[in-house]
């Protein structure tokens, strides 16, 4: 038998004319590489908040024409995580809170400049205006009188007292339960006024049913669905009655919600659109492709695209690019406690005081893991000091994160008002100030083989982190500064769902820490600070004794940092508040706690004849999709 | 011969249950946490009471029987109530398998509500495939070697081996950005309602079907061709063609029932692939079906889906594999099975 040859000479030619068919097609050629970035879910959060490719959200202030309800046609939406429910209380993923926010509402929102606005109240009780008691522990808000629930019903104080039972109860598995800490009870007064009392003074009244995060829940609705029945309330969790704009219609899980005007809406002519379509699915690069180059989409969520790529998207001159910075920052967390595999069961367990006169101050479960297992190295300031000094973080903010990212040196880089600037060295990359530095510690390179020795111990790193190519990129630059110091670093990358999960039978988790660094973003919720920065503090310590649940996962106590704490939650004044925010923040970066590398921001587009649109990080970027409205 | 075939079904019940437990299992052991998703704001304590409300702090065991509780006849007694309205008793507390992403959901719900779309999508794609391939196999066998034959082999060889991933992406740069032809995103409410609603489908279907449909062509294409090549060597088709019959005749009523039994079978075995729908396909022009639905579910650790979805497949698998076994009996009456 003949063996047949797979290339002819014809069947070359041929091949060659269709290759080059299919290259002239190309436009530009490079376009059509697959561009990754479908960074994991993990990111979801309200986290992912984005930098403006021309700084701050776009006012193209309202003045909407007077059209009227529904005159508008369709409004499509795309996020590429596809929504799964309209209930924030059970889900906590960004496009859930998102899809969400466009029906439900809270009582206030914050804007873009991350102020807080009445929008189911009548106005935001303050100390001025009496809604806020003297002594601190009450807060009344009265609501609005003319909304109406998608079903036409009235809102009353008591749907606002239910949200509240709702999220409280066992069972529910409420993802928001930790902006109703401190809340001893809420009670309806009368129909339209409702009363939150808190435990002690709370100096912050503003975490429950303030931003989207805490929308009120229709009470003749979600009646039956508190506590364990909360998880099969599948009715009530896709298609929640709402008092906002529009109303869902459909919901299909995973892949797109259809919205109408809500027809009991409080303004008469808004909203505008008579459909709004969220689309879920694909990735990053082509919903921006649909907004920015083809025009199929108005309006495109957490574009985490190569900034080259998404330039070039811009520049088809169809939409606009956006971005707004909340408090995320992505930064390095130093474990103070020794990962070193051969200690066993004690491996990252331990509780570091500087001054080992601090153990007895210690909560008494944790004396005995205090400074039992200290980091060979880590737990020396200036050793992490050198470690930053090493970074030059504007190559990773305009390599990696393009508008999406900003340079800060600290662990709350906003609101402004609390940022520190007493850290601004690291800034700018000093390999040279870092070698200096840790020569005068004594840390040198004994051995001859290029690493140096702290104490004898030579200073390897494990790095560790989620698998995104960002991250990957982003450890492969550090890896190469901190060979530049004489510090040896071995990479390690671990699928998001296992990495921030919290099982705590896998070794690979945030929370057990099991390498010397971890990178990771986390920042504050809302505007206030004091919930975030109690991440830190002693009895948050991840061990075992919490089954590595502790937020505190560097391991890291110190009583003053605690006292200070204390302090700021008996502090209403905000200029004082501030001061004590950045005395902490401070405290955590001159200690060697975490390094901050970038200040992330939320990216999104939205077609060049969509208007009013304005762009929020503080808060769900649909706050306003009221007064969005279509102009060609 | 019927014996047989019930000899076949009764043994894939126990490889179906124990195909049911290795998934379980090994879903169980896979490292990870479907609040690994959460964003980084929400406590740790917090994560540990929502994994509470999600039943995972149960025994393995429990969780198994549970699951095939529901799955066996929970689930089954429901579409029983659903087609006929008869209501059996304890229908109110019957629990049924519910996704953990979209808290409540009942799985069976999302996958019928996603099959349309797999099926309009990745069916009508690889019916296309079948009808362009068989022809283009058979013709290019007949007239080995001509220009014909060049083409298609050259076709064959550039859709084989260009992952739908690029034809995709291409396909949307040329007919999307540049000549904004069809729209790269698929709408899955759109109901055909009248012509331009038809057209409207019609356009949204044609560069995902298209995409597809040119991968799975190639190989199958090839396929056929290498089958028909195979028959027309063989002593038969001489002993025809030397009897004085026409080639139409020879090559209809001799060749092609001969070298079509391994292609029939190849396509009754690729059906299933249909329902597990075309992941990165479906993903690309976001037509969310149940390929969509199972890596979704995957990334976001929602195991009773996983599970429920990834069993539903090997029972289609199973029950094709069966089928195809007996198209080979109906087609070729020199096989008989004891």
């Amino acid at each position: 038998m003949k063996v047949t040859r797979l290339f002819t000479p014809m069947r070359l030619a041929i091949l060659l004319i269709a290759l080059a068919f299919v290259l002239a097609a190309c436009p530009g050629g490079q376009q059509a590489a697959p561009a990754e970035e479908a960074a994991p879910a993990e990111e979801a959060a309200p986290a992912e908040e984005a930098a403006p490719a021309e700084e701050a959200a776009p006012a193209e202030e309202e003045a909407m024409p007077a059209t009227g309800r529904g005159a508008g046609g369709t409004l499509t939406i795309l996020y590429w995580q596809a929504a799964s429910l309209a209930n924030p209380y059970l889900s906590g993923g960004t496009k859930d809170i998102d899809a969400s926010a466009i029906t439900l509402e809270p009582l206030a929102n914050y804007d873009e400049n991350g102020e807080i606005v009445p929008r189911l109240a009548v106005e935001v009780p303050t100390l001025e205006n009496g809604g806020f008691s003297e002594d601190l522990t009450s807060i009344t808000w009265k609501l609005r009188p003319d909304v109406k629930w998608s079903n036409g019903a009235p809102l009353t104080a008591e749907d606002v007292v239910f949200t509240w039972q709702y999220c409280t109860a066992p069972d529910t598995g409420c993802a928001q339960i930790s902006q109703f800490e401190g809340i001893a009870n809420v009670e309806a007064l009368d129909d339209l006024t409702v009363k939150i009392t808190f435990e002690g003074p709370m100096p912050y009244p503003y975490n429950a049913f303030v931003g989207a995060l805490t929308p009120i829940l229709h009470k003749a609705q979600f009646e039956n669905c508190v506590g364990a029945a909360a998880q099969t309330c599948t009715e009530q969790n896709l298609m929640p009655h709402g008092t906002g704009p529009y109303k869902i219609v459909d919901f299909k899980v995973n892949d797109v919600v259809i919205y109408e005007p809500n027809e009991y809406y409080r303004e008469p002519d808004k909203p505008y659109f008579s459909q709004v379509i969220f689309k879920g699915g694909g990735d990053a690069a082509a919903a921006a492709r649909a907004v920015l180059e083809t025009g199929e989409a108005d309006y495109a969520w957490n574009l985490q695209v190569e900034p080259q790529i998404l330039q070039s998207m811009e520049a088809a001159g169809l939409g606009t690019v956006v971005a707004a910075f909340a408090t995320n920052v992505e930064r390095l967390m130093i474990n103070k406690a020794n990962p070193d595999p051969g200690l066993g069961d004690m491996r990252s367990v331990n509780v570091y005081v500087s001054d080992p006169e601090y153990c007895s101050e210690l909560p008494e479960d944790l004396q005995e893991y205090c400074n039992v297992n200290p980091h060979p190295f880590l737990t020396d300031p200036q050793v992490v000091q050198a470690l930053s000094m090493a970074i030059d973080r504007s190559v990773i903010v305009e390599q990696l994160y393009g508008p999406a990212g900003r340079l800060t040196c600290n662990v709350l880089p906003a609101p402004e008002r609390y940022a520190s600037t007493n850290n601004d060295w690291c800034l700018t990359q000093d390999i040279d100030g870092a070698n200096a530095l840790l020569d005068e510690i004594g840390a040198v390179d004994t051995d001859g083989d290029g690493i140096r020795e702290y104490n004898g111990v030579p200073m390897r790193i494990l790095y560790q982190t989620s698998t995104n190519s960002v991250r990957q990129k982003t450890q492969a630059l550090i890896k190469q500064w901190w060979s530049q110091i004489g510090v040896e670093t071995e990479l390690r990358n671990i699928d998001a769902a296992v990495f921030f999960g919290g099982d705590p039978n896998s070794p690979d988790t945030y929370g057990k820490f099991y390498s010397d660094v971890e990178m990771y973003t986390n920042g504050s919720t809302g505007v206030d600070p004091q919930l975030y920065m109690s991440n830190w503090l002693c009895e948050n310590v991840s061990g075992p004794w919490n089954n590595w649940l502790g937020n505190n996962v560097p391991r890291w106590c110190n009583p003053e940092y605690d006292a200070l704490y204390k302090e700021l939650t008996r502090t209403a004044d905000l200029d004082q508040r501030a001061e004590i925010v950045i005395a902490l923040n401070d405290m955590l970066i001159q200690e060697g706690v975490m390094v901050p590398l970038v200040h992330r921001g939320s990216v999104s587009a939205y077609s060049n004849t969509l208007k009013g649109v304005r762009m929020n990080a503080w808060d769900s970027e649909m706050w306003n999709i009221a007064d969005w409205y279509r102009e060609e | 011969m019927g014996n047989y075939f019930i000899r076949r079904i009764l043994t894939a019940i126990p490889t179906l249950l124990a195909i049911s437990f290795v998934i379980f299992a090994v879903l169980d052991l896979a490292p990870g946490d479907p609040t690994g998703t959460l964003p980084p704001q929400i406590k740790p304590e917090v994560r540990a009471q929502i994994r509470e409300a999600l039943g995972l702090d149960e025994p393995f065991h429990v969780r198994y029987l549970l699951w095939m509780k529901q799955f066996f006849i929970n689930e089954p007694l429901n579409i029983l109530e659903e087609t006929t309205g008869i209501t059996f008793p304890g229908s109110e507390d019957r629990l049924r398998i519910t996704s953990w992403s979209s808290r409540g959901k009942p799985v069976i719900d999302l996958i019928v509500e996603r099959v349309p779309q797999t099926l309009w999508v990745v069916g009508f794609a690889y019916l296309l495939a079948v009808l362009i391939a068989v022809p283009l196999g058979v013709i290019g066998a007949i007239r080995q070697n001509s220009i014909f034959d060049q083409i298609s082999t050259v076709l064959a060889v550039i859709g084989y081996s260009m992952p739908t991933f690029f034809t995709g992406l291409l396909a949307i740069v040329v007919f999307s950005v540049n000549l904004k032809w069809f729209p790269s995103v698929y709408n899955t409410t759109l109901e055909v309602t009248d012509w331009a609603s038809f057209v409207a489908q019609i356009k949204q279907m044609a560069m995902p079907v298209g995409v597809l449909a040119f991968f799975q062509t190639a190989a199958l294409s090839r396929y056929t061709r290498s089958s028909v090549l195979d028959n027309l060597k063989q002593d038969y088709v001489r002993t025809a063609y030397a009897k004085g019959f026409r080639e139409r005749y020879v090559v209809f009523r001799h060749v092609l029932r001969n070298s079509l039994i391994p292609v029939v079978t190849l396509v009754a075995l690729g059906i299933p692939q249909i329902f597990a729908g075309a992941i990165i396909t479906e993903q690309i022009f976001r037509v969310n079906g149940l390929g969509a639905l199972l890596i979704l579910s995957i990334q976001s650790f929602d195991i009773p889906t996983v599970q429920t979805v990834t069993f539903i497949f090997a029972v289609l698998i199973v029950a094709f594999n069966l089928i195809a076994d007996m198209i080979y009996a109906v087609l070729d009456p020199r096989i008989t099975y004891q």
